[in-house]
C-alpha cells in the first residue's frame, strides 16, 4: 500500500472517516435500538419456557410471534444495517477515497429502519409470512430490498473509484456480500411470497435462503471484516492473502448448498447434496483456522484486553465453533440425534450473537470515534460490554446446545432440557446488559454530535458580523 | 431451483392398493386454520415432518392351514419382524411349505415412528395444498404431522388450545386464551362452551366459547393426517375391521 500512496494522491484518513460520518450514524443509531429491542424480545420468549402463562393472554406477545420478531430484530434490525455501516467505512478506507454520495445511504438507512419497524409490527400483529427468516410481509421486505440496493450501489461505486488498485481479501468477501443478499433475498421472496412455488418446494426455498443468509452471508461479512481488522488491530500482516482467497472460494462454492436437513420430506438427492456440501465446509474452516492462527502469532501489539480486538477474536472463534456445529448437524448419525432440537437454535444464535455481532461490535468501537472525531462518552463501558457479551454468549449458546442433546437423547422431551434452558435465559440477560451499554454509548455519541451541530449552528448565527459586511 | 422443477409438478396421487386420491383438499375451516397456525408462529415449536430411517419387512401369519401345530412350532423358531425383503421371502417360503398362509408387511422404521408420530415418513404430497408450508425446525413440542390421527377429537383440541395443562398436565405450551371469549352465560348456556375441568373453568356464571379462529385452528389440526401409504413411502396399513 505504501508504494501506491506515493503514486496516487490519496485522501488522508481523517477526511475519509469524516465522509462516512452521516451514513454510519444513520445506520448505527437505528441498529443499536433494534439490537436492544431484539434482545428484550428474545428474553421475553426465553422466559416463556419457565412460565408458559407469562404474557400469554396478549396475542401480540405469544411465543411464536415474539421469537420470530426477536430473531428478525437481531438479524434485520442490527446485523444487516451494522454490517452495511462497517462495509461502507472499510470500502472507503481500502479505496483511499472519500465516500461517494454519502446522502444516499442516509436516506436508505431511514427506509431500512422503517422496513424493519413495519416488518416487526406485522409479525407481532400476526401478519408474518410464516417462512423462517423471511417473516417480514411485502410491506417490510420491499423496503429492505430497496434500501439495501441503495446502499450497495454507492458503496460498490466507491470500490470502483478506488485509488488503491490492489485488491485486499476483504474486498472479495464484502463485495460478494453486497451482491449476495439482494440476489438471495429477492429470489426467496419471489418464490415464496410473490409467485409462491407449490407445496414442499417452499420448504426447500426457505431453507436455502436461511442458509444463504445465516451461514453464507454472515460468514462473508464477518470474515471480510475480521480479515480487515485482525491485521489493523494487531499490527501484523494477514497470514496470508492466498489462504484468505482460498477460504473465500471454498466458502462460496460449498456454503451455498448447505442447510437442508437429512430427514426432510424432500427428494433424497437434495438433502444428500446438502450434507455433502456441509461436510466439505471443513475446507474453508481449516483455511480460516490457519489464517486466524498465523495472523495472531508473531510480534505485534494486541492492544488492551476488552478492546475491539477482543471482540473480533471472540467472533472468529465463535465462527469456527458454529461451523463445526453446522457440519455436525449435517452428518446423518449426529443429526438423527440433534435435528429439530435446541442444538440448531444454539448454532444459529452462535452465528448471530457470537460471531457476526461480536465482530461488528469490535469494528464499530474502532470506527465510530474516528468517524466522528471524538471518543466515546463512556469508554469504560466497552470493556464491560466485552465481558458481558463474552460471558453472555457462552451462557446462552452452551446450555442451548446441551439442551438440544438432552432433548435428542430423551425422545424430544422438553422437561429433560428445561434446566439447561433456565441457564440460557441467564446468558441472555448478560447479553442484554452488554447490548444496553453498547446502545447507550452509540446514542450518547449521536446526541453529542447533534449537540455539537446545534452549537456550531448557534455560534454561526450569533457570531458578530464581519466589519467588511457591515460596511457594504 | 431444480427442486422447483421436480416438485412443482407434484400432483394428487393415488393411495396404494386403493382408488382413493391423496391428499384430499383441506376443508375451508382447515385452510383458514393454517393461517391461524402461521399467524401465531406455531411452527416455532412444532414440526410437521416425520423422518424415517428405512423399511423392514414383517411376516404375518394369516391362516394356520391344515397343520396348525407344525406351523406354531415353526413360528417359535423364526424371527418374523425387522427382516430384509430377501429374509422375509425366505421365512414366508418356509411357513408356506409347512402349510401356513402368510402376508409380508412393509414396516417403516425410525425414531419418529417409534415415538408414534406417524406410520411413515412425510412426503412431498402431504403439503400439496398448503401455503405457507409450515415444516418447522424445532420440536419444543411434539411433531404435528399426524396430530389429527393421534387426537381426532375437536373438543380435546379446543381444550388443549385454551388450557394445555388441563389435558396434558406437564405441558409447557402457552395457553391461547385470546382465541376464546369468556362470556356471561345467557338464558341457555352456549352449546359451544368448553367443558373445562374445575381448576381451569371460567368463574361461576361465565362460559368459555371458542372464537372462529380457534375452531379453524382445531379443524386444521384435525386435518393433519398423513397416514395413508403412497408410492414414495409405502407401508402395509393395518387390516380394516
Amino acid at each position: 500500500m505504501t508504494a501506491n500512496e506515493t503514486i496516487h494522491p490519496t485522501a488522508p484518513a481523517p477526511e475519509i472517516d469524516a465522509s462516512c460520518r452521516l451514513p454510519l450514524l444513520a445506520l448505527l443509531v437505528g441498529a443499536s435500538v433494534w439490537l436492544v429491542v431484539g434482545t428484550v424480545l428474545a428474553l421475553i420468549a426465553s422466559i416463556k419456557f419457565h412460565a408458559p402463562e407469562f404474557l400469554a393472554a396478549c396475542p401480540l406477545l405469544t411465543y411464536g410471534r415474539v421469537v420470530a420478531a426477536a430473531n428478525d430484530a437481531l438479524v434485520y434490525g442490527f446485523c444487516l444495517p451494522a454490517s452495511l455501516a462497517v462495509i461502507i467505512w472499510v470500502f472507503a478506507r481500502l479505496s483511499q477515497t472519500v465516500y461517494t454520495l454519502p446522502l444516499v445511504p442516509v436516506v436508505a438507512a431511514h427506509i431500512w429502519h422503517l422496513g424493519v419497524f413495519i416488518g416487526l409490527l406485522s409479525i407481532l400483529l400476526g401478519h408474518s409470512t410464516g417462512f423462517t427468516w423471511l417473516e417480514f410481509p411485502r410491506g417490510g421486505s420491499i423496503l429492505l430490498f430497496v434500501a439495501f440496493v441503495l446502499i450497495a450501489i454507492p458503496t460498490a461505486a466507491s470500490f470502483g473509484f478506488r485509488l488503491e488498485k490492489d485488491l485486499y481479501p476483504s474486498h472479495w468477501f464484502l463485495l460478494a456480500a453486497l451482491l449476495w443478499f439482494p440476489w438471495s433475498y429477492a429470489s426467496a421472496n419471489i418464490f415464496l411470497v410473490a409467485m409462491p412455488v407449490r407445496g414442499v418446494a417452499q420448504g426447500v426455498v426457505n431453507l436455502w435462503f436461511a442458509n444463504n443468509l445465516l451461514y453464507v452471508w454472515f460468514s462473508l461479512v464477518g470474515l471480510g471484516i475480521g480479515f480487515y481488522f485482525l491485521p489493523k488491530l494487531t499490527g501484523r500482516p494477514l497470514q496470508t492473502y492466498y489462504y484468505a482467497l482460498y477460504v473465500f472460494w471454498t466458502l462460496a462454492l460449498f456454503g451455498t448448498w448447505c442447510g437442508l436437513p437429512q430427514g426432510s420430506p424432500f427428494p433424497a438427492w437434495i438433502t444428500t447434496l446438502s450434507s455433502v456440501a456441509a461436510v466439505l465446509l471443513i475446507v474453508p474452516l481449516i483455511g480460516v483456522t490457519v489464517v486466524f492462527g498465523r495472523s495472531l502469532g508473531g510480534p505485534g501489539s494486541d492492544g488492551p484486553m476488552g478492546g475491539p480486538l477482543s471482540f473480533v477474536k471472540f467472533g472468529l472463534v465463535s465462527f469456527l465453533l458454529s461451523t463445526l456445529m453446522y457440519i455436525a448437524l449435517a452428518c446423518p448419525q449426529i443429526s438423527r440425534l440433534l435435528e429439530f432440537t435446541w442444538f440448531g437454535v444454539a448454532q444459529s444464535q452462535l452465528q448471530i450473537l457470537g460471531f457476526l455481532a461480536m465482530v461488528l461490535f469490535g469494528a464499530i468501537y474502532y470506527i465510530l470515534p474516528r468517524a466522528l472525531g471524538f471518543d466515546f462518552i463512556a469508554p469504560q463501558f466497552i470493556r464491560a460490554h466485552c465481558f458481558l457479551a463474552g460471558l453472555g454468549v457462552v451462557f446462552w449458546v452452551a446450555p442451548l446446545a446441551l439442551a438440544g442433546y438432552a432433548q435428542g437423547a430423551n425422545a424430544y422431551s422438553l422437561d429433560a432440557s428445561l434446566n439447561w434452558l433456565r441457564i440460557s435465559t441467564l446468558g441472555l440477560g448478560f447479553i442484554l446488559l452488554g447490548n444496553l451499554l453498547f446502545a447507550l454509548n452509540i446514542l450518547a455519541m449521536f446526541l453529542t454530535w447533534k449537540l455539537n451541530l446545534v452549537k456550531t449552528l448557534f455560534a454561526a448565527i450569533t457570531a458578530p458580523l464581519k466589519v467588511s459586511e457591515v460596511k457594504s | 431451483m431444480a427442486a422447483s422443477i421436480q416438485l412443482g409438478s407434484v400432483t394428487q396421487t393415488t393411495v396404494l392398493n386403493s382408488s382413493d386420491v391423496y391428499p384430499p383438499q383441506r376443508t375451508g375451516d382447515a385452510t383458514l386454520g393454517l393461517q391461524v397456525y402461521r399467524a401465531n408462529g406455531c411452527a416455532a415449536c412444532h414440526t410437521e415432518q416425520v423422518r424415517q430411517e428405512g423399511v423392514t419387512c414383517a411376516v404375518v401369519l394369516t391362516g394356520a392351514g391344515k397343520n396348525p401345530q407344525a406351523v406354531t412350532n415353526l413360528l417359535a423358531t423364526l424371527t418374523l419382524t425387522g427382516l430384509t425383503k430377501e429374509a422375509a421371502d425366505a421365512v414366508a417360503d418356509q411357513i408356506t411349505a409347512a402349510g401356513g398362509k402368510v402376508e409380508i408387511h412393509i414396516v417403516p422404521v425410525g425414531t419418529d415412528i417409534d415415538h408414534g408420530w406417524g406410520v411413515r415418513r412425510s412426503v412431498a404430497e402431504d403439503y400439496l395444498h398448503d401455503y405457507p408450508v409450515q415444516l418447522g425446525s424445532l420440536r419444543a413440542g411434539p411433531d404435528l404431522a399426524n396430530i389429527g390421527v393421534r387426537a381426532p377429537d375437536a373438543n380435546w383440541q379446543l381444550l388443549h388450545l385454551y388450557a394445555p395443562q388441563s389435558v396434558t398436565g406437564t405441558s409447557r405450551m402457552p395457553s391461547f386464551k385470546y382465541l376464546f371469549t369468556v362470556q356471561k352465560v345467557g338464558a341457555t348456556p352456549s352449546p359451544d362452551a368448553l367443558n373445562l375441568p374445575a381448576a381451569f373453568a371460567a368463574p361461576a356464571g361465565f362460559e368459555v366459547v371458542p372464537k372462529p379462529e380457534a375452531r379453524q385452528l382445531a379443524a386444521y389440526l384435525l386435518s393433519l393426517r398423513a397416514n395413508v401409504p403412497v408410492y414414495d413411502a409405502p407401508f402395509t396399513p393395518p387390516a380394516q375391521p
